[in-house]
């Protein structure tokens, strides 16, 4: 019996409308409770500020590609390491961390729960292996289907049973926690080298479109009752003017109705796919159009994916934009088409503001979160490590809080980036309470995670607490960013799950986190037809044996499962 | 009792789908496997129990596995510079013990890619890879090249279940849909199968692989009338084939990265592959060798960020083939201690490095007697994986499996004495500092 009691805290708790709030938080067992008795461990706050422990929707921190990134690029393992200490093993690396500093580098700003955004069913194994690995916080990983043969070869055939029974089983298969799409279609194409062009472009052999797809999809995830929404990323991403594509995807889902209370669509890494222009050459943000958009829609939600200058490793399950982008920078380039399922690219690269390309996208991810005004529509990312490594989340949120923080990163960009973006024109300035929503609240309700103790501080939550060294009453965030892009840098207190992880930015413990994952029932006889041509794709088209395909629970020690069911 | 499904702990197809008979806790019959895979399974004579000697030219004697034990983590725990080598016959979950005991000891762990694929690693780091899963390849490829390897040998099955003879959704003739091109020194028996075979002059494969980079950019103009022994004539032949087929994939072996040009020669064919890509699909892939060699691989970058050759003397992992990989430092005399864990260093390890091992006391974790057993002062064996022990293995496509087990034994598992060796090192240093 644990017991905890942090005094004199100054509390954001977006899904508990609890805004700046002085009070205390009591916990107990690893929860948050109403009281504790007099002998609970104290920490006096001292009028801090405090969150709900950070949760990242969409991050890329598990799995082939990552482990790709890291073998592809020991130049980046070379940067911060640090020894092992009494605490924790060795770490290396910023855009492609070891399993360590993975865990780690999240606690140290306060989160405690990420989401691996691309997992390949035959290689969800290795995606758990490294989950498992990664110290303190707890995870999930969103499963890939967007170009999956199975999926298509239902939707061809017009049978949405079947389909959802795929979804069911592929979420089993690779215990996993939701619907990702990816390039819907691209992936099958990119198998013989090609792409697909847009919604009503079908996918060669097999007569599909992505609009089918998406929408196909959004249907199934309805009828299993899923606690996340799909999670697409849309076609074209990466190619100027792709915007009309975006907007187009948008109104696929529209009127899909969300029996949970949650968008019907999640897009994501919206930035990538806010492009206006014909070329680079006329290349110009319209994140306006897609602000616009959200303003007078409330069934979908975004996130930024936010750009960072710097180094980054690109890592998608599009393979086709990866070899487009690879070709352009003369990057490195690797590849991992997986059979049936989809494909993958991996290539690293620099972000310099001095490119107006650069600054133009670094523009519109924090044009798309400063010109939506409803602040849980759009989640804080960067794509990790995409648009840039999570490290840098204290730097984007100071953005968002600072019009001055801005100016002073505008003086480095290129000129011609303000021509062709509304960024520097842009006054508003987030609030601690906005922040709050966008690094931990909208994800967890995005995610389906707050019935699940996620998110906020409410009674019966996870005791997931990230204490800040700074006093929010005493504090101008809009001058003084220095102060709180530190403060979020390195947390004063990180607790996860009733246990201090974190003190004054150092680990102090390093509990193992779970895994979520969802089990949902099918309807049985589109179960029955499902397993029919799956029986089939393996014994003529998989190169494993269905026997050994599936994840066993010896990959995942500490599971959270949630059951579900068709509808 | 048939036990269906089972996964082959030889090379690195990993193949997943033999049928075992096991009766009174014995392999009795294996199906579906080669030879060489059959042979693994079935068991051969195994070291019945720990045995150490102080003089390598000496008798062993029995011991008790807490004696051997004790006895090694003793000689790392007080060496200056141990070697933690070999890992490739062994699960993942006992690799990521290696990974820590090398950092209690402050050692350098190393595998057998360094003197096997460890060159396409460093071609990955200058190129990264187009590759895939090998069904990608079953179900599309319609031009199949094999560059130095000779599957027929080292992968028997490779052909039949993922390469050649296979039907693919779109393969869908099996051997019928691919043009199967062979380079290689020497006609073997793998060139003896296929529809081109190309004899490259030794050591100049190198020359070959710019010859056809050259061709695919439109620049044959620029090739001489003949490049490492192959005539311009049929180099324009293959490079114009190279660009007209849908789905092209290049496996390639030893012959790329161990002859002359090494990594570079790697660097240069994951070059023109990615150029190829530019016209129609293509992917190269190692052919690795030991069934989780690339599991190894795949372990060591998620706790360390480096693929091998680590060294962690500085307290943080530290990775620069060339001064880190286990001959630089057995040939510059460095290691004062090896660690030989399922894998055979006394086989393949040239004879400078040899001649170190031979001066150091060495210890080897292995089920059987081995040549590095004759260099060894402790032997302790070990469960055979896969067969009496199950747990994780990636395939040389990078596809994680769980190997079966399929008996039981009295053995205890590599992870075991990994976790006894690292307590007890835990102890000895606890007590010295």
């Amino acid at each position: 019996m644990s017991e905890m009691l942090i005094k004199n805290a100054t509390v954001y708790d977006p899904i508990n409308n609890i805004n700046g709030d002085k009070m205390d938080i009591a916990v107990k067992d690893g929860k948050i409770v109403d009281s504790v008795t007099g002998s609970a461990q104290t920490i006096d706050a001292g009028g801090r500020l405090v969150y709900p422990g950070g949760v990242d929707a969409h991050t890329h921190i598990a799995g082939s590609k990552v482990n790709v990134g890291r073998i592809m690029r020991p130049d980046d393992s070379r940067l911060n390491n640090k020894p092992r200490t009494k605490v924790t093993r060795p770490r290396t690396g910023y855009t492609v961390p070891n399993v360590y500093s993975m865990g780690y580098g999240y606690a140290e700003m306060g989160y405690t729960t990420a989401f691996e955004a691309a997992v390949p069913i035959l290689k969800a194994r290795h995606t758990h292996e490294e989950l498992e690995k990664i110290p303190i916080i707890d995870k999930g990983g969103l499963t890939l289907f967007g170009s999956n043969w199975m999926v298509m070869d239902a939707i061809r055939e017009d049978d949405l049973d079947r389909l959802a029974a795929y979804v069911a089983w592929g979420l089993l298969s690779s215990r996993g926690w939701g619907v990702k799409i990816v390039n819907p279609g691209g992936g099958e194409a990119w198998g013989f080298g090609k792409n697909v062009s847009g919604l009503d472009d079908p996918v060669p052999n097999f007569e599909v479109t992505p609009r089918q797809i998406i929408r196909q999809l959004a249907e199934a995830n309805e009828k299993l009752n899923l606690p996340h929404s799909i999670h697409l990323h849309c076609n074209n991403l990466g190619k100027p003017g792709n915007y009309e594509t975006t907007l187009a995807t948008f109104d696929v889902c529209k009127d899909i109705k969300s029996k949970r209370d949650r968008q019907s669509l999640h897009v994501t890494h919206v930035q990538f796919n806010a492009w206006g222009g014909n070329h680079w050459g006329d290349f110009e943000s319209k994140a306006e159009p897609i602000a616009d958009y959200l303003n007078k829609n409330d069934f979908l939600t975004i996130d930024m994916g936010q750009l960072v200058f710097g180094s980054a490793t690109t890592m998608t399950a599009d393979g086709p934009v990866q070899y487009a982008n690879a070709r352009l920078l003369k990057a490195r380039w690797s590849n991992g088409d997986v059979e049936l399922e989809d494909a993958s690219g991996v290539t690293p690269l620099e972000y310099h503001p001095q490119s107006y390309i650069h600054g133009i996208m670094w523009a519109i991810g924090l044009e798309l979160a400063l010109l939506t005004k409803d602040p849980w529509q759009v989640l804080m990312t960067t794509d990790h490590p995409n648009g840039g490594p999570y490290v840098n989340y204290p730097m984007v949120m100071t953005m968002l809080m600072s019009k001055k923080r801005r100016e002073k990163e505008i003086a480095k960009i290129a000129e011609k980036t303000f021509e062709r973006t509304s960024i520097a024109g842009i006054d508003k300035e987030l609030d601690w309470y906005d922040i709050a929503i966008k690094t931990r609240a909208t994800h967890a309700k995005v995610l389906g995670i707050v019935e699940h103790g996620k998110g906020h501080l409410g009674v019966g939550a996870d005791a997931d607490i990230a204490i800040y060294d700074i006093k929010p009453d005493e504090t101008d965030a809009t001058t003084e960013y220095d102060k709180v892009e530190a403060a979020f840098r390195y947390a004063a207190y990180t607790i996860k799950g009733g246990e201090i992880v974190v003190k004054d930015g150092e680990i102090t413990a390093t509990p193992t986190g779970k895994t979520f994952w969802v089990k949902s029932t099918a309807p049985a006889d589109g179960y029955d037809r499902m397993m029919e041509d799956l029986k089939m794709k393996f014994k003529n088209y998989y190169s494993v044996s269905m026997a050994n395909y599936m994840v066993q629970d010896e990959y995942v020690e500490h599971p959270y499962v949630v059951e579900t069911g068709y509808q | 009792m048939i036990i269906k499904d089972v996964l082959c702990p030889f090379c690195g197809c990993l193949c997943d789908d033999l049928a075992v008979e096991v009766e009174n806790n014995k392999v009795v019959d294996v199906k579906h496997a080669c030879k060489i895979g059959a042979s693994k399974i079935m068991g051969h004579d195994r070291i019945k129990a720990p045995m150490m000697r102080d003089d390598k030219n000496g008798e062993f004697r029995e011991v008790s596995y807490d004696e051997a034990i004790n006895e090694s983590a003793k000689i790392l725990a007080n060496s200056k510079r141990p070697l933690l080598y070999g890992w490739a016959s062994g699960l993942c979950e006992m690799m990521a013990k290696g990974i820590l005991l090398n950092e209690e000891v402050g050692g350098i762990i190393d595998n057998t890619a360094s003197v096997c694929h460890g060159p396409s690693v460093l071609g990955v780091h200058e190129k990264g890879i187009p590759t895939g899963t090998l069904g990608q390849f079953a179900n599309r490829a319609d031009l199949v090249v094999f560059w130095g390897c000779n599957p027929v040998q080292a992968h028997p099955r490779h052909m039949s279940r993922y390469s050649v003879f296979t039907k693919g959704f779109f393969a869908n003739k099996g051997r019928k849909s691919r043009k199967v091109v062979v380079f290689d020194v020497r006609k073997t028996d793998t060139a003896e199968m296929a529809d081109e075979y190309v004899q490259v002059n030794p050591g100049e494969d190198y020359l070959v692989l710019s010859a056809l980079r050259a061709i695919v950019a439109d620049k044959a103009d620029v090739v001489p009338d003949s490049v490492g022994g192959v005539p311009k004539e049929k180099l324009v032949e293959l490079g114009e084939a190279m660009k007209a087929a849908k789905f092209g994939i290049v496996y390639f072996g030893m012959g790329l990265t161990q002859s002359r040009g090494k990594y570079k020669n790697i660097d240069n064919a994951i070059s023109l592959i990615t150029e190829l890509n530019a016209h129609g699909k293509h992917s190269i892939i190692p052919m690795r060798g030991h069934y989780n060699v690339g599991g190894f691989g795949q372990v060591c970058a998620w706790e360390t960020g480096y693929a091998g050759a680590v060294d962690m003397s500085r307290g943080t992992p530290y990775y620069n083939p060339g001064e880190t990989c286990s001959n630089d430092l057995l040939m510059r005399e460095e290691i004062d201690a090896a660690f030989v864990i399922a894998a055979d260093a006394g086989a393949h390890f040239p004879a400078q490095s040899i001649a170190r091992m031979g001066k150091v006391p060495v210890i080897q974790i292995d089920p059987f007697h081995n040549p590095t057993t004759e260099m060894a002062n402790i032997v302790i064996p070990t469960k055979v994986s896969g067969v009496e022990l199950e747990g994780t293995a990636y395939r040389m496509d990078c596809v994680s499996l769980r190997m079966r087990k399929l008996v039981d034994v009295d053995f205890p598992s590599d992870e075991e004495v990994l976790d006894k060796i690292i307590a007890k090192v835990r102890e000895i240093k606890g007590a010295s500092s």
